[in-house]
């Protein structure tokens, strides 16, 4: 790690703890009452919802409609494991059962996102978004019709183990941990499978297992954010994984850019506020954010920041900069 | 000592054969080229010996090692890589990038030492780095390490699509016309490059051109296919004189 990256690391987990510091204060002192905690949690699960689509929409290149379908096997999955586990009366302490709950979604999900993504990764395009959303309505009816998880009538009963500061921490894991993703030898493996598939495979690149493997990561990382979603409302109902939540998770990839991290965090932020503010005009609260939609990808259609990162590090240097500059300036004037 | 050799290989697509008993042995450090005119077979030929296609009949040697139904991938791991006719690069990555990519099998940590930033991985990407800048300063490309790949010259984009498959580090390789689209000089320019690599990295050469000026001037030896069938084998000179290969390529 040379010196230009440590300076990054270091300027990156400022920021990161102080927005952390920030918020804590906010809370604390009940200047954000439960209403805005809520929609800050909920922000951070869509967060980790749309950069683990990223992955595979992104990265792979593929467009994939069925990140709801993940999402409720990771959320059921960990909420009959905690409910379990509690029963059990083992003396855990929260946290403990929360990280388990996620891993034990995660896993459960990844699982699934493997196995069907060894059969169906070799369509391409539209024909992979039609099979995904047929898959994630599968698991939408099973749900629906399986009895020992509540039924069409909802799994009751999940303790609620999510705050706003571990699901912060959570959502800053993730995103750690997708970006490193992006940048190792698997990432670049998987993002040269986008680039060009046929020479991809006649540089070495075993397309097939890099496939499998992003779409599992990504059904990993969506079976973690829904493990979240079930912890923090205690309640899941089949209706809420249907075919909308997906396209709402696409439609916040599209508009952050394709492949980039930054940008889905800072759509996933957007959408996920925006609708929310909109409340007080009912009726045009659709109409406003569909327009945002059209006029965004109008003019940007690449998405907020296309393909690539926002740095903070080069964004203070851009700002030292132009100070700089603007001091030359002056002084030149002076003299 | 044999490299590559396919014995009596035919590809059929249906009820067309594209290609009819091709022979071929490729010594170590040799420098091949394959000609013929339009349609005669050399891509399929070429496909056959990436693992693109399967083919119909006959076998494949590389290193005493059958790659008959081996995946492209695979092959490129046994020591064969290639080029394409129309460029294919990773066209929004860097230069580096794309070398990169292709140095996949040299680079060792697995996935979770990669997400989660071990030593190994500070490590092994540290290794990789200079590898592959290493190669791209012998292509005296260095300077367009971070240049987006679509943003190169054509030359250049030719150069770093050789630099990528190189990066494999093959034992044979062959390109697909690579001086497709090219000006007088960029070939001549070309032409050292492909007679530096052979030397510097002690492969065997096989090119698929269509301009003779290259085809005549590098190689040891030529393989001409019309019909999918080989018609003449020789040194340049005795490809010259041929009658049957002035007939395939300007008629009786």
């Amino acid at each position: 790690m040379d010196h230009i990256k440590k300076k990054a690391y270091l300027i990156n987990t400022i920021a990161v703890v102080a927005l952390y510091l920030v918020f804590f204060v906010l809370i604390q002192t009940k200047t954000m009452n439960n209403y805005f905690v809520g929609i800050a949690i909920m922000t951070c699960i869509m967060i980790i919802m749309a950069m683990s689509l990223n992955i595979v929409a992104g990265f792979l290149g593929e467009m994939a409609l069925g990140h709801a379908g993940f999402m409720a096997i990771g959320a059921y999955a960990s909420a009959s494991f905690s409910m379990a586990l509690i029963d059990s009366g083992l003396p855990l302490p929260q946290l403990v059962i929360l990280i388990l709950a996620m891993i034990v979604g995660g896993i459960v999900a990844g699982i699934f996102g493997f196995l069907i993504g060894t059969p169906t990764l070799r369509l391409r395009g539209d024909y992979l978004g039609i099979v995904t959303i047929g898959f994630s309505e599968i698991i939408r009816i099973f749900f629906i019709n399986f009895g020992p998880t509540g039924g069409a009538a909802g799994l009751k009963g999940i303790t609620r183990l999510v705050n706003f500061h571990n699901v912060y921490w959570v959502t800053i894991i993730v995103a750690f941990l997708i970006f490193t993703l992006g940048r190792s030898k698997q990432g670049r493996a998987i993002i040269s499978i986008r680039e060009d598939e046929i020479a991809a495979e006649a540089a070495g690149i075993p397309t097939t297992q890099y496939k499998v493997l992003a779409f599992s990561l990504a059904a990993f990382f969506a079976g973690v954010g829904g493990a979240l979603y079930a912890h923090y409302q205690s309640f899941l109902e089949p209706s809420k994984f249907g075919f909308m939540f997906s396209i709402e998770m696409f439609v916040i990839v599209v508009l952050g850019g394709l492949g980039s991290i930054t940008g889905s965090i800072i759509s996933a932020i957007v959408l996920t506020v925006l609708p929310e503010m909109l409340r007080s005009f009912a009726e045009y609260r659709l109409l406003v954010y569909s327009l945002v939609l059209i006029i965004m990808m109008i003019f940007r259609p690449q998405g907020i920041f296309g393909r690539t990162e926002f740095s903070l590090t080069a964004f203070i240097e851009s700002l030292i900069q132009r100070k700089n500059v603007k001091k030359s300036i002056g002084g030149g004037e002076a003299s | 000592m044999t490299v590559l050799s396919a014995k009596n290989i035919t590809m059929q697509f249906g009820g067309l054969t594209a290609v009819d008993q091709f022979n071929l042995e490729l010594s170590a450090n040799e420098l091949v080229g394959l000609i013929g005119p339009n349609g005669a077979g050399k891509t399929t030929i070429f496909n056959m010996l990436t693992g693109v296609y399967v083919p119909t009949m006959g076998e494949i040697m590389l290193n005493d090692q059958s790659i008959i139904k081996k995946t492209p991938h695979e092959i490129v791991k046994l020591g064969a890589s290639r080029t394409f006719q129309n460029i294919r690069l990773f066209k929004d990555l860097t230069a580096l990038e794309n070398v990169k990519i292709a140095y996949h099998n040299f680079i060792d940590y697995n996935m979770i030492q990669g997400m989660f930033r071990t030593k190994k991985y500070w490590d092994e990407e540290k290794k990789a780095q200079e590898e592959c800048m290493k190669l791209l300063d012998i292509f005296d490309m260095g300077e367009y390490a971070d240049t987006l790949a679509k943003n190169l010259p054509y030359g250049q984009q030719r150069k770093l699509e050789i630099a990528r498959a190189l990066a494999s580090d093959p034992k044979v390789l062959m390109l697909d016309e690579p001086a497709a689209g090219m000006n007088p000089n960029e070939t001549a320019e070309l032409m050292e490059t492909i007679h530096f690599i052979r030397n510097k990295f002690d492969i065997t050469v096989l090119l698929i051109e269509h301009d003779m000026k290259l085809v005549m001037g590098i190689c040891e030896r030529i393989i001409v296919v019309d019909y999918g069938k080989t018609i003449a084998e020789g040194t340049p000179d005795e490809i010259k004189n041929n009658s049957d290969v002035i007939r395939a390529y300007l008629g009786d």
